[in-house]
C-alpha cells in the first residue's frame, strides 16, 4: 500500500534523501584537512581586525556525525522511509499496536482471570474487584451515567432499584455487552393535543403526583387504546422492551406535565452503545459486578427512592 | 591529478602525567574527596521511618529525603534547588572564581580518587612516566592491576547510583546473585563506565572541552576575584642565583598542574583553580628558604598593588537574590502542606435534580496525603447559600497514597438561577495538626 500515485514521486525523494546523506559524508571528509595543512581564516573580518580561524571540525564531533550517516543508511535500509520501501525488518505501526496490545493483553489477563470465574454477586462484594470495576465504570460508563453511577437526564440511573431492562447480573451483562436500544413512539400526530394532555394528567396520577382527575379519567381510556402494549395495563413498564415502570417516583426524561408532554408528543428515542468490541468478556464480567454493586452493597444511596 | 598535500590538523592529546604535592590545599581538596564522597556513598544505607532515608522512587513517582516526601506536584522545589544552584555558582565564582571546580565537582573529585588510586599502584609522576616507556609486556602487571582497581570502583560507584533510585538492600542482594533488573544493570554499567572513563582517561578534556560552566565562569570574573596568580614582580627573572628573582624555575608548579599548564604565563582558562601549583610552589619555597606566597590566591587588584573590593555590587546583588530565594525555599518547605486536593467536576452529567427540588452536581475529589501517616479527613463546600455536601463528609487516606473520592453537592432549586457559580471545596484534617487545603470549582445550575 503506496501512499504514492506514481513510482516518480518514490525515485524522487529516494534519490534526494540518499544524495543528502552522502553530500553530507563528504563535505565532513573535506572539512577534516586543509590543503598545505595551513590553518585559515574565514576570510572575514570584523572591527578593522578580528578574524576567525577556519579550524576543521573535532574530531569526535566528526565521528559522531560519520556515526549519524551509518545509523542513517542502516535505518533506511531495516525501516521504511525511502520513498515507498518498506524496509527488511517489515516493520509497520499498525502491526506494532496490534503486538503492543496482544501484549497488555497477555499482561493484564491473570489479573482478570480469576476473577472471570467467579459470580457476580461475591465479585459485587470483592474490592479488589470492585477497584478495578470502578476504573472500568470512569473510563468507559462516567460519560453518561456521571462519576457516582447516579446518570442524569436522558441517562438512567444506576444506583437505584428501578431498572429499564432488568437488574439481574445477566440482563445488566446483556446491557452493557450488546447494548439497549429503547425507543418511544411520538404520539403527537396520531392523538393530538388534548388526548395528549389527558393521557398525561393520567400517567401522573399513576405515580400520585397532582393531576386533574378529570383529565385523568378521560386520559386512561386513551392509555388503554395505546400505550398498554409496552407500558402494561397497569402502566408497570416491561423490562423486555425497556418500557419504564410510570407508576414510580423515576422519570428518565422528567416528571414535570411539561416534561412528559414533550415525551409522548415527541417520542424517545434512548441508546445504550454495545460494549462488546470495546472491552473484553472478563473486563464486562468485573463492569457488571462493580454496577450490580451500585444498588446491592447494602448502603444504599440517597439518591434511590 | 596532484598529490594533494593534505595534513592533518588535530592536535596529538599529550599525556599528563601530575606530580603528587602536600600542602594545606591537598588537605583541603582531600578534605573535600572525604566530604562529599561519605555522602554519596554513605547516603543511600541510612534508613527513616523504616524506609531508606533517600531514594527517589521514580517507579511510584514519590522522592523521599529524609522526613520529607515529594511527589511531583512538588516539582516547584527542584526549580528553586537548581536556581539556588546556579546562583551559588554564580556568587561563589565572583567571589573565590573556581572554588566548585577544583575541589567540588564530581569530575575533580573521582579524577582525585583515581589519580590516588594509580599513584598507589604505579608511583608517582617519574615512575609513571618510566612505566609507560616500558615494553607492554613489562608494564602490563601494574597497568591491569590499576584498571581492575579503577573498574571496581567506578563498579561501586555505578552501584550506589541506581541505589538512590532502587531500594539499595535489594539491589546490593541482586547484585550478589546477579539477577539485577535489566535497565538496573544498564544504568549501573553506564554511570560505572562514565565514571571510568571520565575520571581514568578523559580527566582534564572533560574541563577543557567539554564542560559548559568552565567557560562561562569566566563571566563572572572580575578584577577582585580570587584567582591563582603567579607573582611576576617577585618571580623574575627566574633562574638560581643572587641576582634573579625568586623563581628557581624548577617547573614544579607545570608538574603538578592536572590539565598541563604553565600557571606562570597568567589566568588561562584551563585552570580549574585546584591550587596544587600553590603547594608545590611553597614546598620548594620552604626548601630554598624563601617566603612562601610566590603562587598564591590572589586578585588582579591586590598583585596591582591596589585594594581588593569584596562587597562591590556584583556580590551583593548575587547574594541579595541567593538570600531571597533560599528564604522564600525555606519557608515554603516549613509551611508545605503534606495534603493535594484536586477537583474534577463530571462534566457530561452537567447537573441533576434530585427528589426534594434539589440541583444536584457530581465531583471526583483527588484526594493525595503525602505524609507518612494515614490520615482521617472532613469534607466541606461552601460558596452558596444552602450549597451541601451530600452523603459521609469524612474521609480516611492512607499513608502517601492518592485516593480519588466523589462527592456530590446539592443546591435547592430555589437557589440560584441557572448559570455557573464559584464554590469552594475545603480538605481538614480531623488530627490535632489541624492542616486544612482548599480547591476551588464551580456548581452549575441548568
Amino acid at each position: 500500500m503506496s501512499d504514492f500515485t506514481s513510482d516518480f514521486w518514490s525515485i524522487y525523494i529516494a534519490v534526494i534523501t540518499v544524495a543528502s546523506i552522502v553530500g553530507c559524508a563528504v563535505l565532513l571528509k573535506m572539512q577534516s584537512y586543509r590543503p598545505g595543512g595551513e590553518v585559515q581564516t574565514t576570510g572575514h573580518k570584523w572591527d578593522e581586525d578580528l578574524a576567525e580561524y577556519n579550524n576543521p571540525l573535532p574530531r569526535w564531533w566528526s565521528w559522531l556525525f560519520y556515526i549519524t550517516i551509518v545509523f542513517a543508511l542502516g535505518y533506511l535500509v531495516l525501516y521504511p522511509g525511502l520513498g515507498s520501501w518498506k524496509g527488511t525488518l517489515g516493520w509497520t505501526q499498525v502491526a506494532q499496536l496490534k503486538e503492543e496490545t496482544a501484549q497488555a493483553e497477555k499482561h493484564f489477563a491473570p489479573l482478570y482471570e480469576k476473577f472471570a470465574t467467579m459470580e457476580v454477586e461475591a465479585l459485587a462484594k470483592n474490592p479488589d474487584a470492585l477497584a478495578i470495576g470502578q476504573k472500568l465504570f470512569l473510563n468507559n460508563c462516567a460519560q453518561c451515567h456521571a462519576s457516582d453511577g447516579a446518570g442524569s437526564r436522558g441517562f438512567p440511573n444506576l444506583t437505584d432499584m428501578d431498572w429499564l431492562w432488568g437488574g439481574t447480573p445477566e440482563a445488566i451483562k446483556t446491557s452493557i455487552t450488546e447494548g439497549r436500544m429503547g425507543m418511544m413512539p411520538a404520539w403527537g400526530q396520531a392523538l393530538g393535543e388534548t388526548k395528549i394532555k389527558d393521557v398525561v394528567h393520567y400517567v401522573r396520577s399513576l405515580s400520585g403526583l397532582t393531576h386533574d382527575s378529570i383529565r385523568a379519567v378521560r386520559g386512561k381510556d386513551v392509555f388503554a387504546a395505546n400505550c398498554i402494549a409496552c407500558h402494561g395495563p397497569e402502566g408497570k413498564g416491561s423490562p423486555a422492551m425497556g418500557a419504564p415502570d410510570l407508576t414510580d417516583a423515576v422519570w428518565l426524561h422528567g416528571g414535570s406535565e411539561d416534561a412528559i408532554i414533550r415525551t409522548v408528543t415527541g417520542g424517545r428515542v434512548d441508546q445504550m452503545p454495545a460494549h462488546k468490541d470495546k472491552l473484553s468478556p472478563a473486563q464486562i464480567h468485573l463492569l457488571t459486578a462493580y454496577v450490580y454493586s451500585l444498588s446491592h452493597s447494602g448502603a444504599v444511596t440517597p439518591h434511590s427512592k | 591529478m596532484n598529490a594533494p598535500q593534505h595534513a592533518s590538523l588535530y592536535e596529538v592529546q599529550a599525556q599528563i602525567y601530575p606530580r603528587a604535592v602536600s600542602g594545606v590545599y591537598a588537605w583541603l581538596r582531600w578534605a573535600a574527596v572525604w566530604a562529599t564522597q561519605l555522602v554519596y556513598y554513605g547516603f543511600p544505607w541510612l534508613t527513616w521511618n523504616d524506609r531508606q532515608a533517600v531514594l527517589f522512587d521514580i517507579v511510584h513517582r514519590k522522592f523521599y529525603l529524609f522526613g520529607l516526601v515529594f511527589w511531583p506536584q512538588d516539582v516547584v522545589y527542584l526549580t528553586a534547588l537548581l536556581i539556588l544552584a546556579a546562583l551559588s555558582l554564580f556568587l561563589f565564582t565572583a567571589v573565590a572564581g573556581r572554588v566548585w571546580c577544583g575541589y567540588a565537582c564530581p569530575q575533580t573529585v573521582y579524577t582525585e580518587i583515581f589519580m590516588w588510586i594509580e599513584r598507589v599502584i604505579e608511583g608517582d609522576r617519574n615512575a609513571r612516566i618510566r612505566l609507560d616507556a616500558m615494553p607492554p609486556s613489562k608494564k602490563f602487571p601494574r597497568k591491569a592491576a590499576k584498571h581492575a582497581a579503577w573498574i571496581a570502583f567506578a563498579a561501586w560507584t555505578g552501584f550506589t547510583f541506581v541505589g538512590y533510585v532502587t531500594p539499595i538492600r535489594e539491589l546490593w542482594s541482586e547484585m550478589l546473585d546477579l539477577s539485577t533488573g535489566p535497565w538496573e544493570t544498564f544504568w549501573i554499567a553506564f554511570y560505572g563506565f562514565a565514571t571510568y572513563g571520565n575520571a581514568g582517561w578523559m580527566r582534564e578534556q572533560v574541563c577543557k572541552y567539554m564542560c559548559p560552566y568552565a567557560r562561562f565562569q569566566s563571566a563572572m570574573f572580575d578584577k577582585d576575584t580570587l584567582i591563582i596568580t603567579y607573582d611576576a614582580k617577585r618571580g623574575e627573572p627566574r633562574g638560581k642565583g643572587e641576582a634573579k628573582g625568586d623563581c628557581v624555575d624548577c617547573g614544579i608548579c607545570v608538574q603538578a598542574c592536572p590539565t598541563g599548564i604553565d600557571i606562570r604565563n597568567g589566568l588561562q582558562y584551563e585552570c580549574i583553580g585546584c591550587a596544587a601549583c600553590i603547594d608545590g610552589c611553597n614546598q620548594v619555597m620552604d626548601k630554598v628558604k624563601r617566603p612562601r606566597g610566590l603562587i598564591r590566591y590572589s586578585t588582579t587588584h591586590a598583585l596591582e598593588g591596589r585594594k581588593t573590593d569584596l562587597l562591590r555590587p556584583r556580590v551583593l546583588i548575587y547574594s541579595a537574590i541567593l538570600l531571597a530565594i533560599a528564604a522564600a525555599m525555606g519557608v515554603s518547605l516549613y509551611l508545605r502542606v503534606p495534603l493535594k486536593l484536586d477537583v474534577i467536576r463530571d462534566r457530561a452529567a452537567i447537573a441533576r435534580e434530585v427528589e426534594g427540588g434539589l440541583i444536584e452536581n457530581v465531583y471526583r475529589l483527588q484526594v493525595m496525603n503525602t505524609a507518612e501517616q494515614a490520615r482521617a479527613l472532613e469534607l466541606s463546600v461552601s460558596g452558596l447559600p444552602g450549597l451541601q455536601l451530600w452523603g459521609e463528609p469524612t474521609l480516611g487516606v492512607g499513608a502517601a497514597t492518592s485516593s480519588m473520592v466523589l462527592a456530590k453537592v446539592r443546591l435547592p432549586a430555589d437557589g440560584a438561577k441557572p448559570g455557573s457559580y464559584p464554590i469552594e471545596f475545603r480538605l481538614r484534617s480531623l488530627g490535632r495538626e489541624g492542616i486544612e487545603v482548599r480547591e476551588r470549582s464551580v456548581f452549575v445550575v441548568q
